[in-house]
């Protein structure tokens, strides 16, 4: 299952993504979404691979395998951890 | 099966003696340096005395000859090729062509006694080729500073930036300018903070023993000894699978002690010693030149804001250095920095710059402080030129669940209101204040964190339990995590062991950081102990013959669930612990996961300071923390957690700080000039914890461990200001910097 | 180096160790003796983990040398607790949650007993005063003190 998913990134990124700061991709699941964005925005794959947070509407979502619904709101941050 | 708030628990909430209080307070308890094994080596490190150099030559020759010396190492020991990460992380570990701070590892020797070694030590020679440094960050990011690393930028730098920025970031939303424009007032300011550091008690140690196959074990003191395991095998080239790494109790991390400094030296010096065991032990002033530290910073924040209090833009550029590696955490303090406000627009950039300076490690809640010292100081003095209450306009601005957070995403649910509101109702803020007093409040905020987490549980033949964790004990979690599965048990506190393990004994771990040991560790133990459970009643439905779904769990034994199910009479834990081996063997359970649902924490601090105008120095008259724990498991390590988060904030704000000589090496490198807050400097802290549960945990906890340190850093600034007017933009705020600002404002 | 033959009391019991000269008690009482109860925070007087009695003197261990201790008596944290029963302090610290990593812990006690050997009604002040010699990173002090004000407050016979 996939469908329509808009992935907001932090605004610097924005030079592997001619200039769109919010991307529409299709996908079904985080893996996909990431996969998507590196196979349209080639630049962006060295930033992928080092590790992001992916953020679902208003949920960290750590399992690649885990569904993206229809229609959310995809956030990348900078990958969180702590002290 | 998220708890509501009224939900009264029978343990959870409770304040009993912590397991291993018994062997902590009789010298038992064994730490990092207490382990010996037949056979041991010591060990001792060359270190550079140079900023920055680079190595023409290291001769061992007279320490090799020296009678006891069984091994010595240099970088040409370690094997080549590596990138990334791993390449940064063998760099650190010891020099290769150039020395970059201070202290940085050049050569290592084990021999038979600590003395043997430090005398070995001294006989390595090493010629050094002295090169030009820098050590402040604004120096740093200029275009013409000494280059600390070439191609160490990664992808996020856009071309044509300074040589020594590594990563780039820029991230925001809504139009900025349009909400400067909607203000009454707009204010930017520029603040810095120096790098400081963790200051655990405890100095690393670690005993690892290598043999020629590549087979090898560590003993260790670490906040997570998985990232040891990889670490370490990582800058060897070993198998991860054949390093078994045992953590010791820990005397401190606070984040110091989640990564490798001397480490790999152990287990290179044990397999060229033909496979002896080699104990490292970092004195004091190793620990300050080459472990930790924070990263310093240099930041300009712009507000707007109404004549009424209402926030309308923000803009904060924030520029870090963590010595000479990337990772300063520029990111979490500009995501941090806005986070307890509601921001219609905003915009974030931040540059992680090199400096001739030791590699920072984490510390608590990274980034936040900085973010929160530069943001909550300009409010505080946007609120005064305002003559507005700074707690009214939090609040005001405040932001809820379902908010969009200034750095991007929803908020899920938080509690920064009910900590507001508890901030507000505190009979500290009724205090009278006297001449050259004042009164400094701010909140600070951090994410939580997640992260591989593997637990098991078994049940004994007497129905007691034991837990096997891998999140080692820093603060208590031992106590709160067997509340939480005794109470799920339906057992008594004491018949639950938890046990912090070794790698070979879990699935992968990521350290206790991040304030994930109780939430993370403490949810899998909940979940292994509901695995367990439904082991016992499917035992209990087989005896009586029913279905397992018609037997339920309460109190700590199996009953049928309804008239419906039969009448039989529960079955106690014990009872069917007693009966395992006959009745499928035995009982346990586990598990696996990254546990989803963490909950995020805000706290609110307000202190009151006197000043001294005759020497300049700060005394905290009263210090309240008020911060939301989500539930608190068992609330005195809760509360132990605001008052070391909030102390370790009070040392960064008055007095610590790295100090550079014009020779770039670190000149306070022992404690009695790296000062950290004693007994005679503080009051009691007074904390209220605020509960407003987590509804991604079981017991609706949030992790505590991070946000405490936040506040401290502007509250006290806020409150010199309440106290004698001057306004201080750079930590530490040390007598002599608030004498030289009541100087000036004469 | 030659070594010096050291016999001395520790915590009431004779021993014997031989002694490098540059050794601190410290690394005697820990790598000669096995007593790794006490701590090394720092190794030049300033953290106090070290804390030990010599002939009843509070000291920093790690600012004695161990052919100092020839002939004298030395009270460390593993003779704190006498036939068993936990001395009061101890108790304290574990009720209070004084300890978070336990690290300074051993120095914070022997420390402070020395205090409530010679003053059993010691001030709030008094007490931060005399335990800043010891430096703990956790706990923020707040609780450590209440421990020690509380176990004070047993010594003399009141209820807690
Ligand atoms: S180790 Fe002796 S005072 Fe710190
Ligand atoms: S409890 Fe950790 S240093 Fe005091």
């Amino acid at each position: 299952m996939s469908g329509a998913v808009s992935v907001h990134l932090w605004s610097s990124l924005t030079r592997f993504t001619d200039g769109a700061r919010v991307v529409a991709v299709e996908a079904g699941t985080v893996g996909q979404v990431l996969e998507a964005l590196s196979g349209a925005y080639p630049g962006l794959e060295p930033i992928l691979e080092a590790g992001v947070s992916v953020v679902i509407d208003d949920e960290l979502v750590t399992d690649h395998h885990s569904a993206v619904p229809e229609g959310a709101e995809v956030y990348l941050m900078q990958r969180i951890k702590g002290g | 099966m998220a708890k509501d708030g009224l939900t009264e628990f029978r343990l959870v909430g409770t304040r009993p003696d912590r397991p291993d209080g018994l062997d902590k307070v009789t010298g038992r308890a064994r730490y990092g340096a207490d382990i010996s094994a037949p056979g041991m080596l010591w060990a001792a490190v060359v270190r550079s005395p140079h900023a920055h150099a680079r190595i023409v030559k290291i001769d061992t020759s007279k320490a090799e000859a020296l009678d006891g010396v069984k091994a010595v190492i240099t970088r040409a020991d370690f094997p080549e090729g590596l990138t990334g990460e791993a390449w940064n992380l063998q760099e650190n570990t010891m020099a290769g062509d150039r020395a970059l701070y201070d202290g940085h590892a050049v050569a290592a020797v084990a021999a038979t006694s600590a003395f043997v070694a430090q005398d070995a030590a001294r006989l390595i020679e090493v010629e050094y080729e002295v090169l030009p440094h820098v050590i402040d960050v604004d120096d740093a990011i200029k275009p013409d500073a000494p280059v600390i690393r070439e191609g160490a930028a990664d992808a996020t730098v856009p071309e044509g930036m300074p040589p020594n920025v590594v990563r780039y970031m820029e991230f925001g939303h809504g139009d900025v300018e349009a909400g400067f424009g909607a203000a009454d007032l707009v204010m930017e300011k520029t603040y810095k903070t120096e790098a400081t550091h963790q200051g655990y008690i405890e100095p690393h140690a670690c005993m690892g023993q290598m043999g020629e196959d590549g087979r090898g074990e560590m003993w260790v003191c670490t906040q997570g000894h998985w990232f040891i395991r990889k670490m370490c095998t990582d800058v060897l080239g070993l198998d991860p699978a054949q390093l078994r790494v045992t953590p010791s109790e820990i005397g401190g991390g606070f984040g110091g002690k989640t990564t490798i400094f001397m480490e790999p030296l152990s287990l290179a010096l044990s397999k060229k010693a033909g496979g002896r065991p080699v104990k490292v032990v970092m004195t004091r002033s190793e620990v300050l030149r080459a472990t930790g530290p924070t990263a310093s910073a240099s930041m300009d924040v712009k507000i707007g804001m109404t004549k009424d209090g209402q926030i309308t833009a923000g803009r904060a550029e924030f520029r870090m250095q963590g010595g000479a590696f990337p990772g300063a955490p520029v990111d979490f303090a500009l995501m941090c920095g806005f986070a307890a406000y509601k921001m219609p627009a905003v915009e974030h950039i931040g540059y992680d710059v090199l400096a001739n300076r030791p590699r920072a490690a984490a510390y608590r809640a990274p980034g936040s402080p900085m973010g929160a010292f530069a943001v909550e100081s300009l409010v505080d003095e946007m609120c005064r030129e305002l003559g507005l209450d700074p707690l009214e306009v939090r609040l005001k601005n405040a932001v809820h669940e379902g908010d969009k957070a200034s750095y991007g995403p929803k908020f899920g649910s938080i509690g920064l209101e009910e900590v507001l509101q508890a901030t507000k109702a505190h009979p500290n803020l009724l205090a009278e204040l006297g001449p050259n007093q004042g009164r400094g409040m701010a909140s600070g905020y951090w994410f939580n964190h997640s992260g591989d987490t593997s637990v098991s549980l078994a049940i004994s033949e007497d129905g007691t339990a034991q837990v096997s964790v891998g999140t080692p004990d820093i603060g208590g979690s031992r106590a709160s995590i067997a509340l939480m599965t005794a109470e799920t048990l339906g057992i008594d506190y004491e018949d639950v062991r938890v046990n912090v393990v070794e790698t070979g004994a879990l699935g992968v771990n990521e350290p206790t950081h991040g304030s994930r040991a109780t939430f993370a560790s403490g949810k899998a133990a909940v979940m292994a102990a509901e695995q367990a459970i439904g082991e016992m009643c499917r035992r209990a439905a087989a005896k009586w013959g029913i279905d397992p779904e018609a037997v339920e769990w309460v109190d700590g034994a199996a009953q049928p669930a309804g008239p419906n199910a039969g009448k039989f009479p529960p079955m106690t834990i014990a009872e069917i612990a007693a009966k395992m081996s006959s009745t499928g063997g035995p009982i346990a359970g586990h598990h696996e996961s990254v546990p989803e649902g963490v909950g995020a924490s805000f706290g609110t601090h307000v202190v009151d300071v006197e000043v001294d105008p005759e020497t300049g120095r700060t005394t905290i008259l009263r210090y309240l923390v008020v911060q939301d724990a989500g539930r608190a498991i068992h609330p005195a390590y809760v509360e132990g957690q605001y008052q070391g988060g909030a102390v370790q904030g009070i040392g960064w704000a008055l007095n610590e700080a790295y100090i550079y000589g014009e020779d770039g090496r670190l000149q306070n490198t022992v404690f009695l000039d790296y000062r950290i807050p004693v007994a005679s400097d503080l009051p009691m802290i007074d904390t209220v914890i605020v509960e407003v549960p987590n509804p991604g945990h079981p017991y609706g906890v949030r992790g505590v461990g991070e946000t405490g340190i936040t506040p401290p850093l502007p509250a006290i600034a806020n409150a010199i200001h309440d106290a004698v007017g001057v306004r201080l933009r750079s930590l530490p705020m040390s007598p002599p910097a608030v004498l030289a600002a009541l100087k000036a404002k004469e | 180096m030659s070594k010096t033959h050291v016999t001395t009391k520790v915590n009431g019991d004779t021993v014997e160790f031989l002694a490098d000269p540059r050794a601190s008690l410290l690394d005697c009482l820990r790598d000669n003796l096995g007593l790794t109860g006490t701590k090394e925070g720092c190794g030049t007087g300033d953290c106090g983990a070290c804390s030990v009695t010599l002939d009843g003197t509070l000291v920093c261990s790690c600012l004695v040398l161990g052919v100092e201790a020839e002939g004298r008596e030395i009270g460390t944290i593993e003779g704190m607790a006498e036939d068993k029963e936990l001395h009061p302090l101890q108790r304290k610290f574990i009720e209070h949650a004084a300890l978070q990593c336990g690290f300074c812990t051993p120095g914070f006690l022997v420390a402070a007993k020395a205090l409530l050997d010679q003053n059993q009604n010691p001030t709030e002040e008094e007490v931060r005063y005399w335990l800043a010699g010891n430096l703990c990173r956790c706990t923020g002090y707040d609780k450590i003190i209440r421990a020690v004000m509380d176990a004070a407050a047993e010594l003399r016979g009141e209820a807690a």
